[in-house]
Parts: C-alpha cells; sequence; structure tokens
C-alpha cells in the first residue's frame, strides 16, 4: 500500500498514470456533456414558470457546484503537499486554480444571464452570486500570491497555507453572505428558491454533474502534467519517453 | 548572560520591544489613523453632505475606512523585523514562533487598532450617527479590527518577501475579511435601528476567538517559509 503511494508521488510513474488515464475522461466527459446537454436542453419539460429559460440551469448548476468542489480539493493537494512534502500534490493543487477559477467565473457569468430574464437585471447583490464573486477573488488571491514567487517551492508552500485558510474561510463567508441578504432583501429571490425540482428535470443536471466532474478530471489530468513537464524539465527521465 | 527567558517572558520583552520602537517612530503609528480619518472625509464629499443620508451609509463608511487602514497598517507590520534578521532570530530562538508573533500582533494592534477604535465615535459623530451607536461601533471595531489583525498577519507573513507586497496583501485578505464588514456593519446598523446588536456582535466574537487560536499556527508556518525558502 505505502509502496504504491510512494511510486504514485514520482513524478515519472505519475505522468505515465495520467498518459494513459486522460484519454479516457476526456472522451466520457465529451459522451456525458452531451448526452446531459441533450436531455437537459432538449428533453427536459420547460418549467411552468420560467418557460424554456430555466435550461441555464443545466450549464450555470454544475459549474457553481464545480467551483467548491475544486477549491476543496486544491486546498486538500495543498495540504497533503504541505505535511507530507509531496511535490506532486504541490503541483495537482497548482494545476487546480485556474481550472477553479474558470468554474466560478461560468457560475457568475451563466448566473448573471440568468439574472436578466428572471430578475430583470443581470446582478443582484444575491447570497449566491455574492459568495460565488467572493470565491472567485480567493481564487485570483491565491494564483496572485502564487505567481509572486520567483521560487516555485516557496510559491508552494506560501500558496498551500493561503489556500488551507482560504478553505477554513468559506463556510464562514457564505454564511455570513446569506445572513447579510436574507435581511436585506427578503423577498425578491424567493421566486428562485423552488420547490422541490421535478425528476425529469433533476436526472439531466446530476447527469452534467457527472460529465462535469469528467471533464475536470481530464483537465487536471492535462495540467498536471503539464506542471510535471515544467517542474522536471531538467530531469533524464522526460528523454526516455521522447 | 541572564537566565533564557520564559515563554511568558519572551512574550512580554517581544511586546515591549515592539511598543518602544512604536514610541521612537511615532509616524508610523499615526499615519494609519489619519488615513483613516481621510477616508472616512471622502464619503461626504463623494456623496452627500446631508447628515440625514450619511447616517443610513455611516455604519458602512466607518468599517470600511477602518478595514483599508489597518491593512495599510499591516503591510510592513513584519517588514523590518525580516530584513535586518531579527525574524531568522526569533525562528531560531528555540522559543514558539506562533506565540512570539501573537505577541508582536498584540503589539501591532495597540498602536494602530485601538488608537482607530478610539477616534471612531468622533468619526461616527461626524457622519451623523448618534451617541447610542457609539458603544455597539467601538466594540465592533475593537473585535474586528482585532480579528484583522491576525489574518493580515498571516497574509503579511506570506507577502513579506514578494515585489509590491502591499497589493498582494489587499487581494489576499480582504476577501477573507469580508464577513467581518458584513457582521461589523449590521451590527451598527441593527443598533440605529433601535434594535439589540447583540447577535452580531457575538458572531465578530467568535470570528475574534477563531481567528486568535488557530491564526497564529497559520501565520508562523507562514512565516518560516517565508525566513526559511
Amino acid at each position: 500500500m505505502w509502496t504504491w503511494i510512494h511510486k504514485l508521488g514520482s513524478p515519472p510513474h505519475a505522468f505515465r498514470i495520467l498518459e494513459r488515464l486522460a484519454p479516457w475522461l476526456g472522451w466520457a466527459a465529451l459522451i456525458v456533456i452531451l448526452e446531459g446537454a441533450y436531455w437537459g436542453l432538449v428533453r427536459a419539460p420547460a418549467d411552468y414558470q420560467q418557460g424554456e429559460g430555466f435550461r441555464i440551469l443545466y450549464v450555470h448548476a454544475p459549474a457553481a457546484w464545480m467551483s467548491l468542489f475544486v477549491y476543496v480539493l486544491m486546498a486538500l493537494a495543498a495540504a497533503v503537499g504541505l505535511i507530507w512534502r509531496i511535490k506532486l500534490a504541490h503541483a495537482a493543487a497548482a494545476a487546480c486554480a485556474p481550472v477553479g477559477a474558470s468554474f466560478t467565473f461560468l457560475a457568475l457569468a451563466t448566473g448573471s444571464i440568468w439574472g436578466k430574464p428572471m430578475w430583470g437585471t443581470w446582478w443582484v447583490w444575491d447570497a449566491r452570486l455574492t459568495s460565488e464573486l467572493i470565491l472567485l477573488f480567493l481564487y485570483l488571491g491565491y494564483m496572485a500570491l502564487r505567481s509572486s514567487f520567483d521560487d516555485r517551492d516557496r510559491a508552494d508552500r506560501a500558496s498551500a497555507v493561503l489556500a488551507i485558510v482560504g478553505v477554513i474561510n468559506v463556510p464562514i463567508i457564505h454564511y455570513s453572505v446569506e445572513w447579510w441578504t436574507t435581511l436585506h432583501q427578503p423577498a425578491s429571490v424567493t421566486r428562485l428558491a423552488k420547490p422541490a425540482i421535478a425528476l425529469p428535470m433533476l436526472v439531466p443536471l446530476f447527469i452534467m454533474l457527472a460529465g462535469y466532474q469528467l471533464y475536470f478530471g481530464w483537465l487536471l489530468c492535462r495540467r498536471l502534467q503539464g506542471e510535471i513537464l515544467r517542474r522536471e524539465r531538467s530531469a533524464g527521465w522526460l528523454k526516455e519517453i521522447g | 548572560m541572564s537566565e533564557p527567558a520564559g515563554l511568558i517572558g519572551a512574550m512580554r520583552l517581544v511586546v515591549r520591544r515592539e511598543l518602544t520602537l512604536a514610541w521612537r517612530r511615532w509616524d508610523e503609528v499615526t499615519q494609519p489613523l489619519i488615513f483613516y480619518l481621510v477616508v472616512t472625509t471622502l464619503f461626504p464629499l463623494a456623496t452627500t453632505p446631508e447628515l440625514a443620508v450619511l447616517r443610513t451609509v455611516g455604519g458602512g463608511v466607518v468599517w470600511v475606512a477602518a478595514l483599508l487602514s489597518s491593512l495599510l497598517a499591516l503591510e510592513s507590520v513584519f517588514r523590518s523585523d525580516v530584513e535586518d534578521g531579527t525574524m531568522e532570530q526569533w525562528v531560531l530562538s528555540g522559543q514558539p514562533l506562533a506565540w512570539l508573533l501573537l505577541a508582536k500582533v498584540v503589539a501591532h494592534w495597540v498602536m494602530t487598532g485601538l488608537p482607530l477604535v478610539l477616534v471612531s465615535p468622533a468619526v461616527a459623530a461626524a457622519l451623523g450617527l448618534p451617541g447610542s451607536v457609539w458603544p455597539v461601533i467601538v466594540t465592533s471595531l475593537a473585535l474586528g479590527t482585532a480579528t484583522l489583525s491576525v489574518l493580515g498577519g498571516i497574509g503579511a507573513a506570506l507577502t513579506v518577501g514578494v515585489r509590491r507586497g502591499s497589493v498582494l496583501l489587499s487581494l489576499l485578505v480582504l476577501p477573507l475579511a469580508m464577513p467581518l464588514l458584513v457582521f461589523g456593519a449590521r451590527s451598527v446598523e441593527q443598533s440605529l435601528a433601535g434594535q439589540s446588536a447583540a447577535g452580531p456582535l457575538q458572531l465578530l466574537a467568535a470570528m475574534f476567538f477563531l481567528a486568535w487560536s488557530l491564526g497564529p499556527l497559520a501565520m508562523s508556518a507562514a512565516m518560516r517559509i517565508s525566513v526559511e525558502g
């Protein structure tokens, strides 16, 4: 068991595993997302209040969910890297950040586009939108800190501390913002706080979520390979691969 | 050679050293305070001089200005110590670094946070906030700036060796400090509306204890990375 983990932590070994894993994840992501898009955008019934407009949910909700998931994953990877001094875990955290920031941005953009027909404005200071915005700032701060060091080892460890502090703060930020908006604007958003969502609408959502997960897995594989190449560019084993 | 100081003794020495240094470099203490006053002056100029209108946003203005001013002061909290090698001695001293940094942050708060808390009733009065909300403003700012000192201390320890660290520090710490702003401004608002501000104040106190118990550990981890790297 331990030797297996140690082997996994060695860059050449990990690189080969990722190389083998990536195409599977990539093709699976493509198929599942197409499937989810078909069921969500074509087959799911239109919402009785929001009409066809609600279908952006199938892009928006998985992105919002992934934005948090990636942040937690990034903080976990950073903690593993910091505690056990595993370089590969730091590389994984570094690979996560831009992807997570992109998911956050996608969730914000689609939420804003969704808000235009539903609320009549591009932006409202709604709890979910606002905490998503703060999450984007957290990602940007993490990336800014990482890029401001010349020494990669220091960048890894410093940004790992920030990611861990950030992940403790994420629930606090979430609940503070939620509390803040419920006190300020009681009725305007309840239209979107739907009652239990109907099953034919829910199933495509889960398919899309699985598709996003697979897509993220593929992206992570490729980005991690890129990180490994950048970090190991002078290593001998790279010549063997060609 | 005197006996090596115990933990409490070492912390006391750190606090005394910081206060002595602050006494000798007085401008570093007054500048954040002046900045605070200047920023709060900007808001009436930018919006309206009418006190009735200012009163509605007064709590928020006081809080935003306090947040920015504290961050400005925190930017240099560890810089001179790292540059002249004092921090390396602390790391090597065998005393727990987290406690030494905590003492440093306490001293820093006494010099920059406390004056800001003390002048805030004057600022509040200038913004048309009635005397009945002053106790809430003072309490919430005291808890908030103390919490921010630890959050900013973590950020300052991370960015101490970095070029253009001050912008970066704000970028790192402000998102983390947003809950403080929410609860702080909210407590003033509730008190202004004649309600009890106990709820937000208790939440601020909870964040204060969380930051002061776990924060020094993060601060010392960050400082080791900055000094040893």
